[in-house]
């Protein structure tokens, strides 16, 4: 049995330790927010956050994640409040929106570390991950609004 | 994804009326039985469908329910706009569903139940609009009732009719209005009265999408169900010798292995333990015979074939004499090849059969050919196969495949082992067991006068037909879609002597529709080679079009409007080049002017996209500027990656280090500009993918002198000699 820690709930799972957190949080524990892509680590759609951290979790093995602390963008707020989840709806910017979980957690952790991003800035942390709809010019419009949102404390 | 509402829908249809009251919109219209055996058998232009796009609940819930489905491009929100616009229901009490598989939900010009061609916004426009005011008209009727009024002296408002000091809820009036009878065809509100069309609101879908809510079928769950991953054969047209299953039956997780007509399925309690078992299976494989496909030969066999003049697709004088009589003649040849939808949610179906009754969750474009596809393999009638569709996490036209391949094969899996299960193709299956946008080869002759402008054009394009060998083949030996944008062209037009020739021919490669069909090919072959021609002619490029363009109103408002909007003339910042294509696709007309540099090494970088559409009247205007940018980005993967090649019979490409799509680093500002127009409603979805490649070659050429006669660009050297 292996603990997993994720969005503040502990579960338990009898997994093997090979097995990459993607199927965890969604095959076993339920979540499906996190999704499937690529399975390499080449499109970022199961980015989650793992002590905080990014990571791919297509290629994340479980000996690595169990007992850690993993986000995932069921957690990144409990009301769709974060305010990356707000400038994301204010520059309506998904499409089919099956990467935007992906694309969200990659931008959490770029704010969080750099309140200010310029678009190099965006270029370097969101290029790994892939939207086949191609609203990478709306991405980046939130996350610079995001940005400013945080400035201000965020808006209601 | 509106799960809310678990009764059978079927049976609450054909009542008229929900269980415990109130008011379906699926009497519209009297439909008899001869009219539905012509839409079930294809007739188009069947306006008039019995419609079931609307519940009013008496708890004052409005249903609206999609006759097309969402894969991003924002039909969930365009339709229920439509309904809103002549319902007045309160926002807040809207939920909103994708259809079932149903006669209802036929296509208004196709005959089949589609959601593709970029039409579901004309195509809906005024069945979904009348669906809403019939509604509306309905609640007033009963509310007049009510109140013991005239109908004319009530009026709505946010779910409410009104009339003087009485008010009744929409929900309060359903079922008495479900028990009047169905008015005829009803008024709809003018232009100057609308609220939301042309003006437009922000995704509905939206709030579902950030949260992590938001369920695909790659997330579809219930108790029991299964995941199945197949063994597919390396060659395309394999077939299973023999198997051992013993090592994949002992990864634990594993419950079954069954092998299906397609290859061989491992089922267990997650997709991990199904993958290992898939990577355990020791197959013998027949590798079938079409070992001998590799893509040099095949290019060598276009290129032959172009030397036949081939079936005429448009044959206007003689294009020979035309050719003599030029002051010059120029010559062409394109090779464009196969190309891989690729969206992100990896194909996947889910299947669950009882005695009497299969059940499937799937994304799926065409909802009615895969039940009948089922039905076929089961032995069941369609109404025993319910089909269930959740979010498309992206379509492009793969998901609307005729031959229900992805369909049959996970129908087939849960016949064979009994099991309910959720088939789920890793990237590589959904790369390499796939259907692609067809190779296309097109060499062209054509002849121009002393002022540089075309007299005499042909044309050999040689690819696969999609539709050969489909229930949508035609009669006509010529598959329209391997040379729309060329036969059609505008530039065609003024040309007295012209042929376009076509070889279809026959290669076991699965090809398919590709957002923006055969537009993908040809509007980058005409607007590459008319940029050509203006510059053998010494002319601007945005010049000599508009000179030849000059009868063709929509086309050069796009243009006209694109080259002012990117400054088109006016001096770049150092080492900047700007290239233009305009083109018609889909009933829309599409320019974008693409600014580029390439470095000293040879290295592109796309700077900007300034694009301008005329669609006619835009009911939700971000939404086509959303969609611009979505093909903007789509046509840059296309052209500087996009390619799928073939080696032994096998599919080389697998996954996104090898079949690159565009990331955000490489992603240009876009600026999007709306024609206004009065002109007749075209798509969005498709019509702003093939200007982009063109626009970005001949900036190239204006940057390099040189001319891309070959997608995609990563193969290509742009270094200057």
């Amino acid at each position: 049995m292996a603990k997993f820690i994720i969005n503040g709930k502990e579960y338990e799972a009898d997994v093997p330790a090979d097995m990459p957190l993607l199927w965890v949080i969604r095959d076993v524990i339920g979540l499906t927010g996190t999704k499937f892509g690529c399975g390499m680590a080449q499109c970022g759609a199961c980015t989650v956050h793992l002590n905080g951290e990014a990571v791919r979790s297509c290629v994340t093995l479980v000996s690595r994640a169990a007992g850690q602390q993993i986000t995932t963008v069921e957690g990144l707020s409990p009301d769709t409040s974060h305010v990356l989840q707000r400038a994301w709806l204010e520059e309506d910017v998904p499409q089919c929106g099956y990467c935007q979980s992906g694309q969200l957690m990659s931008a959490a952790v770029l704010l969080r570390e750099n309140p200010n991003p310029t678009d190099s800035d965006i270029d370097d942390a969101m290029s790994g991950n892939i939207c086949r709809c191609g609203t990478y010019p709306r991405i980046r419009k939130a996350i610079h609004l995001a940005a400013k949102l945080q400035k201000e404390g965020g808006i209601k | 994804m509106s799960n809310t509402i678990q009764m059978d829908r079927r049976q609450f249809l054909k009542s008229g009326a929900m269980a415990g009251g109130g008011l379906i919109i699926s009497f519209m219209l009297p439909v008899n039985a001869k009219t539905l055996k012509k839409l079930n058998t294809g007739t188009p232009n069947l306006y008039f469908a019995p419609s079931a796009f609307l519940r009013v609940g008496v708890d004052d819930s409005v249903n609206i329910i999609l006759s097309h489905v969402e894969m991003g491009q924002g039909i969930w929100t365009t339709l229920s706009m439509l309904i809103a616009e002549e319902l007045d229901a309160d926002w807040k009490n809207i939920t909103i569903e994708h259809s079932p598989a149903g006669k209802s939900y036929i296509h208004t010009a196709y005959g089949l139940q589609i959601t593709g061609g970029s039409s579901s916004t004309w195509s809906e426009f005024d069945r979904y609009r009348q669906a809403g005011a019939t509604a509306r008209i309905l609640l007033i009727q009963a509310a007049a009732e009510k109140f013991k009024v005239k109908p004319e002296d009530c009026r709505t408002e946010n779910g409410m009719v009104i009339c003087g000091n009485q008010k009744a809820s929409y929900g309060e009036l359903a079922t008495a209005a479900a028990a009047l009878p169905a008015p005829g065809k009803v008024e709809l509100r003018k232009p100057e009265q609308w609220k939301y069309i042309g003006k437009g609101i922000k995704r509905l879908d939206a709030p579902d999408k950030v949260n992590g809510s938001a369920k695909y079928g790659m997330d579809v769950h219930f108790p029991g169900l299964l995941t199945a991953v197949v063994a597919h054969s390396p060659a395309i047209g394999g077939k299973v010798i023999s198997f051992d299953a013993s090592a994949a039956k002992a990864v634990a997780g594993v419950r079954d292995v069954v092998e299906i007509p397609t290859g061989i399925a491992v089922i267990a309690d997650h997709f991990w333990a199904a993958k290992k078992g898939r990577d355990a299976l020791k197959i013998v494989w027949d590798p079938g015979p079409n070992t001998g496909l590799n893509s040099p030969a095949q290019l060598e066999n276009y290129r032959k074939l172009a030397n036949e003049k081939g079936l005429p697709a448009l044959e206007k004088g003689n294009v020979e004499t035309g050719l003599a009589k030029a002051s010059k003649i120029m010559e062409a040849e394109y090779f464009l090849p196969y190309l891989a939808h690729a969206a992100m949610e990896p194909i996947n179906c889910t299947v669950k059969i009882t005695d009497n009754k299969c059940e499937i969750w799937t994304g799926t474009q065409m909802p009615m050919i895969d039940q009948a596809a089922a039905a076929k393999i089961l032995g069941f009638t369609t109404e025993q196969v319910d089909i269930q569709t959740p979010y498309l996490g992206g379509g492009f036209g793969r998901r609307a495949t005729p031959t229900s391949d992805f369909v049959s094969e996970a129908v087939y899996i849960a016949k064979a082992s009994g099991k309910a299960i959720k088939m789920v193709w890793t990237r590589e299956d959904d790369m390499r067991a796939a259907y692609y946008r067809p190779a296309f080869l097109h060499r062209m002759r054509i002849g121009v006068n002393t002022e540089g402008y075309p007299i005499a054009w042909q044309q050999t394009i040689v690819g696969q037909s999609i539709t050969a060998g489909t229930p949508f083949e035609s009669k006509d030996p010529i598959d329209g879609s391997s040379v729309e944008g060329v036969n059609d062209s505008p530039y065609m037009k003024s040309i007295a002597d012209a042929y376009i020739g076509l070889h279809s021919p026959r290669i076991p490669v699965h090809v398919l529709w590709f957002r923006s069909v055969g537009h993908t090919h040809t509007g980058y072959v005409m607007e590459t080679m008319i940029d050509d021609l203006a510059h053998q002619a010494g002319k601007d490029p945005v010049a000599y079009r508009q000179h030849l363009l000059q009868d063709h109103e929509r086309h050069l408002a796009a243009l006209n409007l694109a080259a002012e909007k990117a400054n088109w003339g006016k001096p770049l910042p150092k080492g900047h080049f700007q290239g233009v294509a305009v083109h018609e696709a889909f009933k829309s007309f599409v320019a974008q002017v693409a600014e580029v540099s390439v470095d000293e090494r040879g290295k592109l970088k796309i700077h900007k996209v300034v694009c301008a559409i005329d669609c006619g009247l835009a009911v939700n205007p971000d939404g086509v500027r959303a969609q611009m940018e979505s093909g903007i980005i789509f046509g840059i993967t296309m052209a500087l990656y996009g390619e799928i090649t073939l080696d032994k019979g096998m599919v080389q490409q697998g996954n996104f280090h090898d079949y690159r799509i565009a990331r955000m680093n490489e992603a240009p500002a876009i600026e999007v500009h709306i024609v206004p127009s009065t002109g007749a409603m075209g798509g969005a979805g498709e019509p702003c993918v093939p200007p982009t490649a063109p626009a970005i070659a001949n900036a190239i050429f204006a940057a390099t002198g040189k001319r891309l006669r070959k997608l995609p660009i990563a193969n290509i050297n742009l270094k200057q000699v």
